[in-house]
Order: C-alpha cells, then structure tokens, then sequence
C-alpha cells in the first residue's frame, strides 16, 4: 500500500466531492428544470465552457489508453494529436450553427433538432439510441482508467470503484450540469500542472529527449508483434483515417453535444473552438508518457498500468498521489456530463417523444435525474461483469455508431436536399456494415481492409460505414425525392441558424 | 414568423476554407513519418505533429477573426 499517495489521493478526491455538492447553488437556477439541470441554464461562459468542453476531451481514457498504446505498439497511439488539431477548425465552422438553432427552439439534445428539422420521430430515437448505447461503455472505460490508478497505489478490490461512483452519482443527482462544470475547472488545473511537471522532471531524469526516444525505440523492437518508432507506410492510412474518424465523432457524442449547448452565446462557442487546441498540446505530451514509460523501463503486461507505473517510479509518491487524483478526478468529469447527456437523450426523444407526451419541464427533469442513476449503475456493471479488454474495444465501436449519425446531423444542419426516410436507411446500413467490419475481425480490431479494384486498403472501419451511409443517403434521396415521398414539416427557418449572430 | 433575419456577415464565406490546411497538413502520415530531421533529439514524425497544434490554433483564430459575425 503506497500510503503518501494514498492520503494525497484521498485528500483532493474529497476537496472536488464537496465542489460537487456546493455545485448546485452555483449561478442558482430552478434544478427542477431540464434546462436548468441538464444544461445549466445555458449561461456558461467563454472560460467555464472551455473547461467543461475540455473535460470531455480530456479523460482518464486519453491519459490511460493512448499512452497505453504509444507503450505497446508504438507510432500509432499518437494518432490522437492529429486528431485533436483537425476536430476544432471542423467544428468551428458547424457547432455556431447547432448552438443557434438549439437556443431559438430550446434543444436540449441533437435528437430535438433532427425531430424539429424533418418531423421524424423515428430517425430521432435512431440518432437517440445512437447516443445512448455510444455512450455506455465510454462510461465504463472512464472507471478503467480510475481502476488503473487505484490499483496502482495498492487498493484492491472492487469497492473503492462503487465508492467512487455514489459519490459521483449524488453530487450529479443534485447539482446537475453545474457539478462537473465546476469540478471540470480543479481537475484541469491538476492535470496541467500534472503534465508540465512530467515534461520538466521526467526528461530530466531519463536522460534527455534524445535518450527518451531512442530507449523506446530499442524498447519497441523487442515487442511482439513489433511496435512502430514512426507510422510505417502501412499504418499510413489507418493513422489518417483513425484521426479524422475520431474527429468528425468527437462532437457528435452526446456528452460534447451537452457541453456546447449549454454555452451562454454563439460567441462563446465559436471562441473555444480557437482556445480548445490549447488542450492538444498537452494531449501531445501525455501520448508521450508512453515512451517515457519504456525508456524508465517499466514493464508491466497489462499497458493500462504504464502511466500510473512511471508516476510512481520518477515521482515522489506524494506527487504521484496528486497525479492519480488529477487522472480519477479527470474520469468523473466526463462520467457525469455523459451520464447527464444519456438522460436527457431517454427524457426527451424517447419518454416524452413515446410515453408521456406532455410532460412539463419539471417532470422532464425528474426522470432524466432519476436516468442518470440507472446509467451509472448500467456502466458499472458493465465494467465489473465484462472483462476491460471487452470494453476498449466496445469503446473504439462508440466511435463507429456516432459516426453514422454524421449525415443527418451535419448535412441537415445545412439543407433539407436529403431525404429523412433516405437518412433512415443509410444510417441502419452503416451501423450494420460497421458493426459487420468489426466482427469479421473477432471483435478485437477496428481496422479494417476492404479490397476494391484489386487495391487492398486498410482503414478505419468507421470512415468505411460511414461512405457506404453517405452513399446510400444520396442515391435514396434522388430516388425519394424523384417520386416525392412525403418530407414532413421543418419548423425551423433559415434565420434560426444564425440566431444571435449578428449581435 | 420570426424577425431575425440573417445579418450580412463581415467575413466572405471563403475563409471557411481555410479548414482544408490543417486537414492537409496532417491526415497523410506518408508525407511527415520520418525520424530525421531531429529537433532537441525528438523525431520529425512527433515534433511536425505537435507544431501543427500551433498552426491549426493559429489557423482557428483567423477564421474567429476574419468571420466574426459583428
């Protein structure tokens, strides 16, 4: 039991507990109010969204697995970087638009705008359950990285995992939005100074960059299979296709969805865009940690376990206790705004939408407070029932499944050409086929090679789906359009989507 | 049915395209996955990748500035 770490770990985990609960008389709004709980009132400014929005970037996933992959494999976990610089500029030019047209008709989740857009109710609960399923193992994967860091220090079992997670279940019950918002600032906090720390000491103590990157190097070729020091030329596309994958999903999961919206002003949003790649830069020198963790030699079978390993091996323990607090911590975040967002997905397109169609506001809140418990325990049991290796996986298919809500929700926010029953169908074929890529390879890989004229073409499985859906939502919506099959109403204008744009 | 009408935007629309360079810059590995040149002893294929946070920040804060809706 590493106690110094231990104390300091506990220490900071109470200090954001009790954020979590003062959270709630934050900005004090009606918390029995959707728009108040689950979006906070839609008043965060530049500086609280950068943090919330970066909450949701930052997880114990990023600072567990991708170095956990740069350690194992190589070149090819650095993937990451790459597509944390092209998410920002794409988004900067769609998410104004999604932002405006949510707070002229109250959007509390996409499926409200793709309800309000093309007078669909079933391609609403599609893009609904999308969100949903996508986002439970994410969830799960979060308490990975907790487990990860827990165990480093010596606790074993599984009751400091449930532990963690009441306490993170009450605090979101009671405070909503607001809780992780607020805790998202501490935790940020920690993880840089966490990472500017690394960047100075562990240099320092390894030998220099230079040495860091040439014991990795050696380190790496005497994995099995080989681990890649630089993207060899048949990761090329898997690398590229990977990145912008990752990207184009980033903001569509509902979580960043709810983050976004609950933005005080177009402004603001558009503004993070321009600040959130501050965030990637530091993503770059966690991947890092990787080969930091190769070069201090390290060596440990399950690769989850590097970074916590190398924290604990170059830091002073109680540093190191800091650092898994920032990780832990850097878990919850994400867990709330995701538990928050899958609930307000099931209130709103799925309760209301088939069960109680004219639930108030305060009774919308109630049961989407009520969800959030029932998806944390869900994800619990996720991650105690199913062995971890199940959930990485299932983690990278999240990526598949939201990349197929990409048409509706980014075509549609620019015209009505398309078809919803043409969206429908494309959107069940690239969730099939990408579910189909991934089983041909026993489930384990989402890489997958399609052979067209002759070419062998590895990729990621999700930019193959997600082709194929596009390809179908056009062809089909020609065909639709061409016999006129009905369209159904939009009732949002052109001037909806640059509510606030002009002021 | 509603009287906000679209203002006329500053900027020209084709700022926008400006997204393509970091796009560009970064999505084909073929062309940066190299160890040499080294800077500081860091691989190119790594320290090519985390310049390019700076450039597309960069890039980011000229779209906010040339589109800025007021």
């Amino acid at each position: 039991m590493k106690w110094a770490a231990l104390t300091v770990f506990i220490i900071f985990f109470l200090l954001v507990t009790v954020l979590g609960f003062v959270a709630a008389r934050w900005r004090k709004g009606d918390l029995g109010h959707i728009e108040e709980w689950g979006l906070a009132g839609r008043r965060f400014g530049t500086i609280v969204t950068w943090f919330l929005v970066g909450g949701d970037l930052y997880t114990a996933y990023t600072f567990i697995a991708v170095p956990a992959l740069m350690y194992g494999a190589g070149a090819l976990g650095f993937y990451a970087v790459p597509y944390t610089i092209v998410v920002y500029p794409i988004f900067f030019m769609i998410l104004p638009r999604f932002w405006s047209v949510a707070k002229k008709h109250g959007y509390v989740t996409a499926s409200d705008f793709i309800e309000g857009r093309f007078d669909d109710r079933l391609l609403s609960l599609a893009i609904a359950i999308t969100g949903i399923v996508a986002t439970m193992p994410y969830i799960a994967l979060q308490l990975t990285g907790m487990q990860a860091v827990i165990a480093a220090m010596g606790v074993g079992g599984e009751w400091p995992l449930i532990a963690a997670f009441i306490i993170l279940a009450l605090y979101t019950y009671t405070s909503g939005l607001r809780a992780p918002a607020m805790i998202a600032v501490v935790k940020d906090l920690m993880i840089y100074i966490t990472v500017i720390v690394a960047i100075i000491v562990m240099p320092m103590k390894l030998g220099g960059f230079s040495h860091i990157f040439t014991s990795a190097q050696a380190a790496l070729a005497t994995h099995t299979p080989k681990g890649a020091f630089v993207a060899t030329p048949a990761q090329f596309s898997v690398y590229g296709t990977l990145a912008l994958g990752s990207a184009l999903a980033l903001f569509l999961y509902p979580h960043s969805m709810t983050g976004v919206f609950s933005a005080s002003s177009r402004k603001v949003v558009q503004r993070n865009m321009a600040l959130l790649p501050a965030y990637s830069f530091a993503l770059g020198i966690i991947a890092l940690l990787g080969f930091m963790a190769l070069a201090a030699g390290i060596h440990t079978k399950s690769s989850n376990a590097a970074v916590p390993l190398l924290f604990l091996k170059e830091f002073p323990q109680w540093f190191a206790g800091f650092g898994f607090a920032a990780i832990a911590i850097g878990a919850l975040v994400p867990a709330a705004i995701m538990s928050i967002a899958a609930s307000n997905l099931f209130t709103r397109n799925i309760y209301k939408s088939y069960f109680v169609k004219n639930a108030t506001p305060q009774h919308e809140a109630k049961v989407a407070k009520f969800v959030s418990l029932i998806v944390k325990v869900g994800a619990l049991v996720f991650i105690i029932g199913f062995p971890q290796q199940y959930a990485i996986s299932m983690q990278q298919v999240g990526g598949i499944l939201v990349l197929q809500t990409v048409p509706v929700l980014i075509f549609g926010l620019y015209t009505r050409w398309f078809h919803r029953r043409a969206y429908l169908i494309g959107w069940i074929v690239g969730i099939v086929y990408g579910i189909y890529m991934w089983g041909t390879t026993g489930y384990k890989s989402t890489t997958y090679v399609l052979h067209l004229f002759g070419q062998a073409m590895p990729a990621y499985a999700g930019i193959w789906a997600l082709i194929a859906n596009i390809i179908v939502t056009v062809v089909l919506s020609l065909v639709f359009n061409a016999v006129k099959v009905g369209q159904g109403e939009d009732k949002t204008t052109a001037a909806d989507y640059y509510t606030e744009a002009s002021m | 049915m509603d009287n906000t009408q679209p203002k006329k935007k500053k900027g020209s629309p084709w700022w926008y395209l400006l997204v393509l360079v970091p796009l560009i810059g970064t999505l084909f590995p073929s062309f940066y996955s190299s160890v040499s040149p080294e800077l500081w002893g860091i691989p190119f294929f790594y320290w090519y990748q985390m310049l390019w946070v700076i450039i597309s920040a960069l890039v980011t804060s000229v779209m906010y500035l040339a589109l800025k809706d007021s």
